[in-house]
């Protein structure tokens, strides 16, 4: 399997440059998501960079009200990624606040505005970047497990990142991929949500665990750690074998063992 | 925040508590939620361009709502023109009052109604039994909830919570003999009540779907036809109308009629449509002989103008959000605490009655944007959440603790270093907490989620903190690959 590098690397200069929006989630909780990210964009022959500029989002306060601690975040971004080609995120639903709510937000600071719209305009999930920007469908990844796919909301109401994930998932080498019951429904994370409305999202949670565990695969894999961090916490206190991975994770996963294969 | 529970004020989370612990009424809701959406599918796919007919939907609301006035206008005088009577009512108070007056003038001593959402809302039928009438719903589900002496807990299913068995019982207690959870055997025992009292009942009472602003008719969508009867029998006909519900012209009304029973039941078209246009008129052969229109603001009107909250008003009452919500399929519909549960519930209830009554209902729900997708006319209710809970926060309505940790996240994630320190002091914080890799202690601000899950822990090392060594790891292989025989591939952590 020829990769975008191998493809690309003759083109002197053409070499493609994307930053990297980290979110906070994947900083600070899951750094290895954003190294499996980088590895595989490496991989393909795209140059990553990361501006320390960036914190968050802001989408923890955005959701729970508080526009203007909302925005003192989102500002981070804005500065940050000015410059940037292409933003990549490990997230649909921190992409998808950007391109849903960034605009309005800003919207009586025309500067902001215009940083706003531009940032929207470059900012990609993942898996949507290397489907439709990259053209990248299958990675040369080998991952002989049994998979199950949750859809993130915000990545696929807000952002319409749909079949993405699912296409760079077909496309791994032993990789047997069952359908997750139920899978649109909502995980119970919702931010603050889960903490405020905590016995509401458990219920919500349990449910969601309940069909992976019909499922009967070995992998719960997603696109967004917000809802994997729930699943996750729930698989782990019900005490089930289940591996929880981001795409990034897996993907880079099965390009190693794909490698050596 | 207004139900009791053992004398105790309480909110939605508390209300919920209740329904989570209740495993029929949890089985039932999904059972039913689950058909419906099924139903749902094939009804809009065999329709086929499902999101202009919503694009479309959402356009006319849209354009009435905007020009309500002008189209109430047309519409009452046209009722008026056709021979009923129009009233208006600024609140639920004076619309149960008009309700009243027309009742005693009528010396009422029996009503039947047909469901009405906007009657639950003017909590018509508590008044009637406090004033010895009798009022019998005629909707088998209203019926169901009625006898159990409950609320809907659902807008287009009320007895959503309830099943077969518990209905059997609700029916031989209310008179039925020998009855069994067959289907056949409970409507026929309602049939047959119901006959009685649709011949004797001296009023009827029905909402309304949609008015035409063009004719001045009320359009009744029914699935049982009790419409009909609760329109024609009694002498007196009272239609009870939120104030939004207007289309202009019967042209708009063929997109009503085929987006609202496809995303509320899933059926293509509702079994009965009946469009009443004014009282009976000398020649005709059915009809009322005295028709009155309420027409309710109760909080609709301060909604136009409002450019966030405006497209509440669009919505045509179908429930496929409720059907879709994540929530609602977990806690139902009495757990809201208010006439409109679901998501529309949760936008409808504290915007119509402002205050703190309703104002923890935006929080019940994890944004996830089901509602929206699922609406017809396309309300982006999640939107609407979120925006109601910025109300809540500009209003100075929330928990100190609360407004503290945002400052906190203010100031730590307004600038990278800053977070950076934050997250060094919680990564020691965590270290008393930290067992087998994850959190399980449900002490603390985070309990909410340490109840019932694992929390992960702060990484040993940020990927900002990462970032630096990893350039430089991945320079190192790019150098080695362009050595010959080089290893391609890189080291693996």
């Amino acid at each position: 399997m020829e990769s975008y590098r191998d493809e690309h690397e003759h083109e002197e200069g053409h070499m493609m440059k994307v930053s990297l929006f980290v979110t906070c989630l994947v900083d600070n909780l899951y750094p290895q998501v954003g190294e499996a990210m980088v590895r595989l964009l490496d991989h393909l022959g795209v140059e990553v960079d990361f501006p320390q500029a960036q914190t968050c989002c802001g989408q923890p306060a955005f959701n729970s009200g508080y526009v203007d601690e909302a925005r003192a975040s989102a500002k981070t971004l804005l500065d940050a990624f000015e410059d940037a080609n292409y933003v990549i995120s490990p997230s649909g639903s921190c992409t998808g606040m950007v391109h849903h709510y960034y605009e309005e937000m800003f919207a009586d600071d025309p500067k902001r505005v215009r940083q706003a719209v531009d940032l929207a305009d470059k900012s990609y999930e993942f898996s949507q970047f290397l489907v439709n920007v990259l053209g990248v469908t299958d990675i040369g990844a080998f991952f002989p497990y049994s998979v199950t796919y949750h859809p993130s909301c915000h990545g696929s109401r807000l952002l319409g990142v749909k079949d993405e994930p699912l296409q760079l998932l077909r496309n791994v080498r032993g990789l047997e991929l069952i359908d997750l019951p139920y899978d649109t429904d909502c995980c119970g994370f919702g931010g603050t949500f889960a903490v405020k409305m905590g016995d509401i999202s458990t219920a919500m949670v349990t449910e969601k665990v309940s069909h992976v565990r019909e499922t009967g695969a070995r992998v719960l894999v997603g696109v967004d750690m917000g809802c994997l961090m729930n699943i996750g916490g729930r698989i782990s206190r019900e005490g089930e074998q289940v591996r929880v991975m981001h795409l990034a994770e897996l993907l880079y996963e099965g390009v190693q063992a794909g490698v050596s294969d | 925040m207004t139900t009791e529970i053992d004398g105790k004020q309480t909110g939605v989370l508390d209300r919920s508590r209740l329904a989570l612990q209740d495993d029929f009424l949890r089985a039932a809701v999904r059972f039913t939620a689950d058909r419906l959406r099924g139903k749902k599918r094939i009804a809009t796919e065999s329709l086929g361009n499902w999101e202009t007919w919503r694009e479309r939907g959402m356009q006319i609301r849209s354009h009435t709502v905007a020009n309500l006035d002008y189209y109430l206008a047309q519409f009452t005088e046209n009722v008026e023109a056709a021979g009923g009577h129009v009233h208006f009512a600024d609140d639920a108070a004076e619309a149960a009052q008009t309700v009243m007056n027309i009742l005693m003038e009528k010396q009422a001593r029996s009503v039947v109604k047909s469901k009405s959402m906007v009657s639950e809302e003017i909590g018509i039928n508590h008044l009637l039994e406090e004033h010895g009438i009798e009022v019998v719903e005629t909707d088998l589900g209203e019926y169901i909830v009625q006898l159990a002496r409950e609320t809907p807990s659902h807008i287009i299913i009320p007895a959503i919570h309830k099943n077969r068995r518990q209905i059997k019982d609700l029916f031989t207690e209310a008179g039925g003999e020998n009855l069994t959870t067959d289907t056949k055997t409970l409507t026929a025992f309602a049939r047959n009540t119901m006959r009685n009292k649709f011949l004797r009942a001296d009023v009827g009472i029905t909402g309304c779907n949609f008015g035409i602003a063009e004719s001045g008719s009320v359009v009744l969508f029914t699935n049982e036809g009790n419409a009909d009867m609760v329109t024609n029998l009694p002498k007196t006909h009272i239609v009870l109308m939120g104030m939004e519900r207007l289309l202009p012209a019967f042209a708009d009304l063929e997109v009503m009629a085929n987006l609202l029973p496809r995303a509320a039941t899933g059926q293509s078209i509702t079994t009965y449509m009946s469009v009443i246009t004014g009282n009976r008129r000398r020649g005709d052969i059915d009809g009322a002989q005295e028709m009155h229109l309420i027409v309710l603001d109760n909080g609709r009107s301060r909604q136009i103008g409002d450019a966030k909250m405006q497209s509440v008003l669009n919505c045509i009452r179908c429930g496929a959000c409720l059907n879709v919500c994540p929530v609602y399929r977990q806690i139902g519909g009495h757990a809201y605490g208010s006439v409109y549960p679901g998501p529309i519930g949760a936008v409808l209830s504290p915007v119509l009655n402002e205050g703190e009554k309703y104002a923890d209902l935006p929080y019940a729900s994890s944004l996830c944007g089901a509602c929206s997708e699922a609406c017809p006319v396309k309300i982006p209710l999640h939107d609407l959440l979120v925006h109601l809970r910025q109300r809540h926060v500009e209003h100075g309505h929330t928990k100190t603790m609360e407004r503290l940790a945002f400052r906190g996240f203010k100031v730590a994630f307004s600038r990278p270093n800053r977070l950076n320190l934050a997250i060094k002091m919680a990564r020691l914080g965590q270290k008393a907490l930290v067992r087998n890799g994850h959190i399980e202690s449900t002490l603390g601000p985070l309990k909410g989620w340490t109840a019932g899950r694992d929390a992960p822990t702060v990484a040993k090392q940020s990927f900002h903190d990462r970032w630096r060594t990893l350039q430089s790891e991945l320079q190192t292989q790019h150098n080695h690959a362009l050595e010959p025989k080089a290893e391609r591939g890189g080291d693996v952590e």
